[in-house]
């Protein structure tokens, strides 16, 4: 297809450039932060940027730098790099491609600016503790740990005051490494705007719930990589507003981004980046869309736990309540919520070599999900970066076999 | 009318042709590196043994790996469908269904009709197929045939711990370095087979009847090993090896 034509086509978005350009600027400013005067923080991607927002240090975060490795097909090099230190093909590979292109540069963008200081939180994974230290060793810059007891059912009085403290470190922490006060007011713009960012989100998400789907979650995927970076920024709410307003007038004019919509089926898990792509054809191939997925809600999901007018009393509760920490329970209640909300025809579940509490408990939520709304339920084991856990031969008669399954009904 | 199923495995092709229900023709040979060219010498095969021509086939479908090379088919569906249909018309009493191939395993579960409700395949790993038969075979130093009436008469059958086929591998040579009993040691092959697809069949559930089939439920060690690990017993179809393309030329009469 020519440029043109694909300008005119129901796949062509105007935010798609609009989001690639203000990436493109975020890792350029990035990249130069030095030359600007600015500071940069590595971060993690559950934990809570805002402050280091408010405080005008610049955040970077290495697992969206792995989710570039992995799109742009550079991840099982980098790997091997890693892999050849001594880490294990077990780690995760975010973990192993950030070490991989640290130690020895590559990838996409030719590896991430030094950090002067890292924050880690524990609420989406153990692994992230020990990357951040070994980090830490690497650059030799301080490092803050934000921990995050489990959600198993509740959420206790004395988690949330062990959070709560917490948060009051971090604060303390940055000054120490800023030199400077925090401050507070422009906090509560941030916050706010934080806030916003999130409702926007999760209406951008929403619009899926039309038929036919105006974004499937392979687009969600990639217009995602703003509320995980720069949630309480500025340019985040105007991005997200001219995306709505897009989306919304495919809404109004029924353009779906699957043309030939017949199926619609919830993903769970972190994306198979390294075949984007391929997933999007065979999938669309046989009239079904991805509409909606666990992965991309869990920016949004626990903003109603947040207290706009009290953001930095409230964060330590909304850091410790999302997705990947809570308890398998509780996860298969939000999948079948999104089930219904989406209405879809089945969960297909990418079982993430790298991802384990995203993976652990998907076949107790498949159980869940089959004996209570009797939908099929498919399984790709994949890696979201590292290709070598991936067959196409074999995942393309997983699903051929589940389209047939889907049929039947 | 008169329809074909074909089926590209990892190993062998397969090919039947039937007549309404009842098969005239049946065919098997390696697949070789050329499922295109494996199809094709099966078709012949085919059409040889019943005395017709290719026009007088009325409809053909492909299934298995190699589905998507065999340009002579009018549809390609996946195994997993094939292997359902199969199953559910040489045994329709069958709601669960084993089926062991080359380079796959999978569990498929039914419902009266022989509709797919559930299915789970191996991951990405040959532990528990009939490759890792042909491993062990090779590092036993004897081949595949036999390997069944020999383990059935093994009294203490060894233990196979490495559910990895190439760690399996060193287990048994070590074995048979200590001077272990052949037939215990391929007994405890059967065995570590038996555990390990058990144990994926319990992700879908084990319904009764069970039935068995592709290439590996020749193997009469691995379907006894099954039984006693399922606590149930095990059907095993004639021809079982044929199975899928039994069911693909039933689809393939399905769908005219
Ligand atoms: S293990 Fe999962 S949650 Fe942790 S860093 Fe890797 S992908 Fe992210």
């Amino acid at each position: 297809m020519s440029k043109k034509d694909f300008k005119k086509s129901a796949a062509y978005m105007e935010s798609v450039p609009k989001m690639k350009k203000i990436m493109r600027n975020y890792y350029l400013k990035a990249k130069y932060a030095r030359y600007l005067g600015r500071k940069v923080a590595w971060i993690t991607s559950g934990g809570p940027v805002e402050p280091l927002i408010a405080m005008g240090i610049i955040p970077v975060y290495p697992e969206n730098h792995g989710a570039m490795i992995g799109v742009s097909r550079t991840g099982v090099k980098l790997c091997e790099v890693a892999e050849g230190m001594g880490y294990s093909t077990d780690l995760c590979s975010y973990a192993r491609a950030d070490i991989g292109c640290s130690a020895a540069g590559g990838g996409p963008i030719g590896g991430l600016p030094k950090p002067d200081m890292l924050i880690c939180c524990n609420n989406i994974c153990g692994t992230v503790l020990k990357w951040y230290e070994i980090q830490a060793r690497k650059f030799r810059v301080p490092l803050f740990i934000f921990d995050t007891p489990f959600v198993h059912t509740e959420f206790t009085k004395e988690a949330k005051t062990y959070v709560d403290r917490q948060v009051e470190d971090y604060i303390r922490f940055l000054e120490t490494v800023m030199k400077k006060k925090f401050p507070r007011d422009k906090m509560n713009v941030v916050g706010k705007r934080s806030v916003e960012a999130m409702r926007l989100w999760q209406q951008v998400l929403d619009t899926a719930t039309a038929k036919p789907a105006p974004l499937t979650a392979f687009d969600a995927f990639f217009h995602l990589a703003l509320i995980v970076t720069l949630r309480g920024t500025r340019t985040v709410l105007r991005y997200y507003r001219f995306l709505l307003d897009e989306l919304n007038r495919r809404v109004e004019n029924g353009i779906g981004m699957v043309k030939t919509e017949q199926y619609r089926f919830l993903w769970d898990n972190l994306p198979i980046w390294h075949r984007m792509r391929w997933l999007s054809r065979t999938f669309a191939a046989r009239n079904a869309a991805l509409v909606a997925d666990t992965y991309t809600s869990a920016w949004c999901g626990t903003v109603d736990h947040i207290d706009e007018n009290d953001f930095l009393g409230s964060m330590g509760e909304a850091y410790t309540r999302i997705y990947l920490n809570i308890g398998v329970d509780k996860m298969a209640e939000k999948v079948l919520n999104m089930i219904d909300k989406y209405e879809v025809d089945g969960l297909v579940m990418h079982s993430n070599r790298s991802c384990k509490p995203y993976s652990f408990g998907q076949y107790d939520i498949r159980r869940i999900v089959q004996e209570k709304r009797g939908l099929p339920v498919l399984i790709l084991e994949s890696d979201m970066v590292d290709a070598r856990k991936f067959s196409e031969a074999q995942a393309e008669t997983r699903i051929d076999a589940f389209m047939e399954m889907v049929g039947q009904k | 009318m008169i329809c074909c199923g074909i089926d590209i495995g990892s190993v062998t092709a397969k090919g039947v042709l039937l007549e309404e229900s009842k098969q005239i023709a049946g065919a098997i040979r390696f697949t070789g590196y050329n499922a295109g060219n494996a199809a094709e010498t099966i078709l012949q095969s085919l059409l040889e043994q019943a005395g017709l021509k290719q026009e007088q086939v009325d409809a053909i479908v492909a299934t298995g790996y190699g589905r998507n090379s065999v340009n002579f088919a009018d549809k390609a569906l996946s195994e997993i469908i094939c292997h359902a249909a199969g199953a559910h018309f040489a045994v329709p009493a069958a709601r669960t269904v084993i089926d062991i191939g080359g380079q796959d395993s999978k569990i498929i579960r039914l419902k009266e009709n022989g509709q797919v409700t559930d299915f789970v395949m191996n991951d990405k790993c040959a532990a528990g197929t009939g490759r890792f038969l042909e491993v062990m075979a090779r590092a036993l130093g004897t081949d595949l045939d036999g390997f069944g009436q020999l383990s059935l008469k093994s009294r203490t059958p060894a233990a196979i711990s490495s559910t990895c086929t190439v760690f399996a591998e060193s287990e048994v040579i070590s074995l048979v370095a200590k001077g272990e009993k052949r037939e215990n040691i391929i007994a405890g092959i059967h065995a570590s087979i038996a555990a390990r697809t058990v144990a994926l069949a319990n992700r879908v559930g084990v319904v009764p009847a069970v039935a068995m089939t592709g290439g590996v439920s020749r193997n009469i060690g691995v379907v006894r090993a099954l039984e006693k690990h399922l606590n149930l017993p095990v059907i095993i179809p004639e021809n079982a090896q044929l199975t899928g393309a039994v069911g693909a030329a039933l689809l393939a009469q399905k769908g005219k």
